[in-house]
């Protein structure tokens, strides 16, 4: 993948109208295509003890017909296979990733050190409390961090990610309202909500009603007074949202829904742009879920892990999760605890403590950079955000104009719908052809509310040398569009694969492979 | 940049935040530090805790102390597997999305099922998301569940049934096994969904295949929630008529990390495969003909269906699976099902050594594979804690007490094993459990109670 488009363009189109890149030509074969009968890499401890019956103490009756077909390889060949697959993913250490609404920052190293360390990696969850001091304490100061940043004292990390934060969020306000004998129906989310807050929702019983968006990006206050009653259980909202914008109508907002008793909860997923700078607990939010994988460099997995605990204020405490972690002052120090015994609590969400090895990466960025650093990264996450929006406008504004608005919080929506219309190159083009620019593509297609949309999201992360490039990237494709549409429309041409049959792929599922 | 932009300050960017919510103070936080402070700090917060490493541990309950093979850290730690973010570019994610259809069929082999989805976040939010699936499948409104089955899944799922308006009834044991004629008899056509474990939180082997019929007339989707390890040896989901097969994956190849991150594995009967929860990849074609793979049938999902999604999962456990694939490629066919007879043979051995002490008993006799459960004799369950203590001020970890979710079994103690827990180690526990539980019957003043 190349950084020089203008050199490489046109001998990319034509190597890929003439063969293949080597990487092209090394066709997919997966593990279970490798391999001998009989060949292994795992070598067997003996038992070691008297031998018995096999037979005698598990009965066939119990016992499985045929051996799972697993892969029959050795060891280098399960190295290499897994190898050539890593060489075949882009991934965040190799370039720009701008994929708005994920905060695609740094991952330092020094947190796999210290999360491999033993006294963490190999501490059983159902360890006596007393010998797992470190382990608590770390979550007890990660919890306080957490909260403050929020600016909501209560905090449960047990939730294993943003959309099981939501569910824990939601399932909370259920409790709340049914403790007061209340029992509402509804609950509020924008129509530019991250998908997760509906289906969320559903999944804790109640009906979903869409409030609009007003001509600036923040919510349409008309529509919210009509539709939020006492009938409605909730608020969902992002702020910044999904728009990269800062609703600066949050506190009548957070007035109009505690008049009729309702929670506000806040999607903590664009939390990056206001570290330290002002907190959804005073905004009026009774309820915040984190993204430890967003915003506190838990690396992404391709997928996860991630970690989504939440902050609450004081009326929602008593229905926390279980168990919580509770700090007392003994003879010897503070010492740490469980405490399992939370009679109005909603209960679990999974097992154990939560995803302890993302609280130790986490727990290890705060402390890496304390309160100020918090705070310069949000404020340069903001910064780079808009200058690569000012650079976009100046060099491209025409064809990819801001969606709402004039500046942004920590990521910004420009539409290709001008573009599409004036050469037919659409969103979808925009991204392929990023890939042979070597960078990540923009969000694409969200938020819902904005045609041909591109969320683009820089973070503190970025250079300027690097958003400069970008820019220059996209203003290259938008270029190449006027004079030829058809190669944005047909890249990628320089990835392992190429453009892929989305559409086949879901209509005859092959989801594993034939044995 | 500031000058590209128009503006005079970084603070000026900020302007949309109203004075009166704007913090004009630092967050309350200890200062930064450099990064060989943070590292001694975290090492200094790793010695305060009593892992795997610094005890012989049989504590299992859900995880277990199986060794990791060395070329899992090396690939988990390669920067193309661990910072990537979900695969929405198929283009540049071929190995993620490659290695997703490769633990897909992994899963789908081991458990004997047609469809895996490509992971969830545990084992007990995958018991719980089973039985969404079932509510989405018949609409029914009751769950029937083995008091077998992990405290901790039962937990999770009251919570998030407690959300959708599902019913959750527990059958007891009888004998170490999820008593069959209660189950029998709390099965009808008003049940959604029945859940058993294999082997159950007591270690015990149950009859799979007797369960999952008992529930078969009723229409009821039936969940069994499996422990990987064993499904080397034991008759798979598929064999025994299981509908939904999930289970904690932690013992495939990931940490301990107490507790967390590991993943919960999810597959099914070809019916369930349009409502299964989270990512699924699936295979395809490239404009060249080349063949590539995808994230497949999103419109289950959040980011498309929105409300009417079949779960609201966005953010799983794809570098945890990925530990997985590899570890069971590691494993290899005939390494899983010596794996299980290793197991099995240790196991067996472990019950004979605790069975001849004086002040243990078994709890039960059903076949066990990696886990039983025994009784002592001692008062209660703070007795049976104390006792832990002693082994523990040993060097022994005995296990977990089960009195701490078991008022029926307020003496119990639930014992583990893994290939890492040798002869010598059994011996060794077997001395020092006989002697910290005469200890105990002779009332001497332990730690604990000094705690307490």
């Amino acid at each position: 993948m190349s950084r020089e488009p203008s050199s490489e363009t046109s001998a990319a189109v034509v190597a890929s109208r003439e063969g293949a890149t080597p990487m092209q030509r090394d066709a997919a074969v997966t593990i279970f295509e490798k391999g001998a009968p009989g060949r292994r890499a795992f070598d067997c401890p003996a038992p070691g003890v008297p031998e018995r019956d096999p037979l005698e103490l598990l009965p066939a009756s119990l016992r499985r017909g045929e051996p799972a077909r697993l892969p029959e390889v050795s060891e280098p060949e399960l190295v290499r296979h897994y190898v050539r697959l890593s060489r075949r993913n882009f991934d965040l250490d190799s370039g720009f990733y701008p994929l708005g609404s994920c905060t695609m920052k740094h991952n330092p190293r020094l947190h796999e050190r210290v999360a491999a360390l033993p006294g963490h990696a190999r501490l059983h969850p159902l360890q006596d409390p007393g010998r797992a001091q470190g382990a608590l304490e770390l979550m007890w100061g990660l919890e306080r961090a957490l909260g403050e940043i929020a600016g909501l004292p209560y905090v449960s990390l047990q939730p294993a990610a943003g959309s099981q934060g939501e569910l824990a969020g939601v399932l909370l306000t259920r409790a709340y309202h049914e403790a007061q004998g209340s029992r509402r129906t509804k609950v509020l989310t924008p129509d530019s909500a991250h998908g997760t807050n509906p289906a969320t929702v559903t999944m804790a019983g109640y009906e979903v009603v869409k409030v609009a968006t007003n001509a600036d990006g923040g919510v349409d206050i008309d529509d919210l007074r009509a539709k939020v009653d006492e009938q409605v259980a909730c608020l969902m909202l992002t702020n910044p949202n999904t728009l990269g914008i800062f609703d600066p109508a949050i506190e009548q907002i957070a007035a109009l829904v505690h008049e009729v008793g309702a929670t506000l909860y806040y999607d903590g997923a664009n939390l990056n742009a206001i570290m330290g700078k002002t907190r959804p607990g005073d905004m009026g939010f009774d309820i915040v879920h984190f993204n430890l994988h967003k915003s506190f460099t838990q690396p992404h997995g391709g997928g996860g892990p991630g970690a989504g605990p939440i902050a609450v204020s004081e009326r929602i405490e008593p229905f926390l999760p279980a168990p919580v972690i509770t700090r007392s002052e003994t003879a010897d120090g503070p010492r740490f605890d469980l405490d399992h015994d939370r009679p109005r609590s909603i209960g679990r969400l999974r097992g154990f403590q939560g995803n302890y090895g993302v609280f130790v990466r986490s727990y290890a960025y705060i402390r890496s950079l304390g309160a100020e650093g918090l705070r310069e990264a949000s404020e340069i996450a903001v910064l780079n955000a808009n200058y690569l929006l000012a650079r976009l406008r100046e060099l491209c504004g025409d064809d990819l104009p801001l969606a709402f608005g004039e500046r942004c919080m920590h990521e910004f929506v420009l539409s290709a719908t001008p573009l599409k219309r004036e050469t037919g190159v659409r969103t979808l083009d925009i991204a392929k052809r990023l890939l042979d620019h070597g960078f990540h593509p923009p969000t694409v297609y969200f938020p819902l509310l904005v045609d041909e949309a591109l969320l683009i999201e820089p973070t503190e992360t970025e250079t300027r040398e690097t958003l400069d490039e970008f820019a220059q990237a996209l203003a290259a494709i938008v270029g190449e569009a006027r004079e030829d549409p058809q190669v944005a429309q047909s890249a990628p041409y320089t990835t392992p694969v190429r453009r892929l049959d989305e559409a086949a792929a879901a209509k005859r599922p092959v989801i594993r492979q034939a044995l | 940049m500031l000058e590209a932009i128009g503006a005079r300050s970084v603070e000026e960017l900020f302007a949309a935040i109203p004075p009166a919510i704007r913090l004009e103070r630092e967050l309350e936080l200890p200062g930064g530090m450099p990064e060989q402070d943070v590292y001694a700090h975290l090492r200094e917060l790793a010695e305060r805790n009593t892992s795997a490493e610094d005890e012989i541990s049989f504590l299992g309950a859900g995880m277990y102390d199986h060794y990791v093979p060395a070329l899992i850290d090396m690939l988990l730690g390669r920067s193309e597997f661990l910072t990537p973010y979900t695969p929405y570019q198929p283009e540049i994610s071929q190995g993620g999305l490659q290695a997703m259809f490769e633990y897909q069929t992994a899963i789908s082999e081991l458990t004997g099922l047609p469809v895996a989805n490509a992971s969830v976040y545990d084992g007990p939010s995958a018991v719980a998301a089973a039985c969404y699936l079932a509510h989405l499948a018949n609409g029914r409104s009751r769950v029937v569940v083995s008091r077998a089955v992990h405290p901790q899944s039962r937990e999770t799922l009251r919570t998030l049934s407690h959300g959708y308006g599902t019913q959750v009834v527990e059958v007891p044991l009888r004998n170490g096994r999820t008593d069959p004629d209660t189950w029998e008899e709390a099965i009808d056509g008003d049940v959604a969904a029945v859940v058993f474990q294999q082997p159950n939180f007591l270690g015990a082997v149950e009859d799979a295949a007797a369960l999952a019929a008992a529930a078969k007339r009723s229409g009821a989707v039936v969940v069994g929630s499996y422990d990987p390890i064993p499904m080397g040896i034991l008759a798979s989901p598929g064999e025994c008529g299981v509908d939904v097969a999930v289970g904690e994956g932690q013992t495939l190849g990931n940490r301990l990390d107490f507790g967390g991150p590991s993943f919960g594995f999810f597959a099914a009967t070809e019916a369930h495969l349009r409502r299964m929860p989270g990512r699924i990849a699936g295979e395809t074609r490239d404009v060249d003909g080349r063949r590539g793979f995808v994230l497949t049938l999103q419109t289950r999902e959040q980011h498309i269906r929105r409300e009417k999604a079949t779960s609201n999962i966005c953010t799983a456990q794809a570098l945890n699976a990925l530990a997985g694939v590899v570890y069971l490629g590691w494993l290899g066919r005939a390494g899983l099902v010596e794996l299980g007879e290793l197991l099995l043979q240790r196991t067996a051995y472990l019950r004979d050594s605790l069975a001849a002490l004086d002040g243990v008993s078994l709890l039960h006799e059903q076949p066990v594979v990696r886990e039983l459960a025994v009784e002592l004799d001692v008062d209660g369950t703070a007795g049976v804690r104390r006792v832990i203590g002693r082994c523990q001020d040993a060097g022994i970890n005995p296990g977990y007490p089960l009195g701490a979710d078991y008022e029926e079994h307020p003496t119990g103690l639930l014992v583990a094993i893994t290939e890492q827990r040798t002869r010598k180690h059994i011996d060794r526990l077997a001395a020092v459990l006989a002697e910290a539980i005469s200890a105990e019957q002779a009332g001497c003043g332990t730690r604990e109670e000094a705690h307490a």
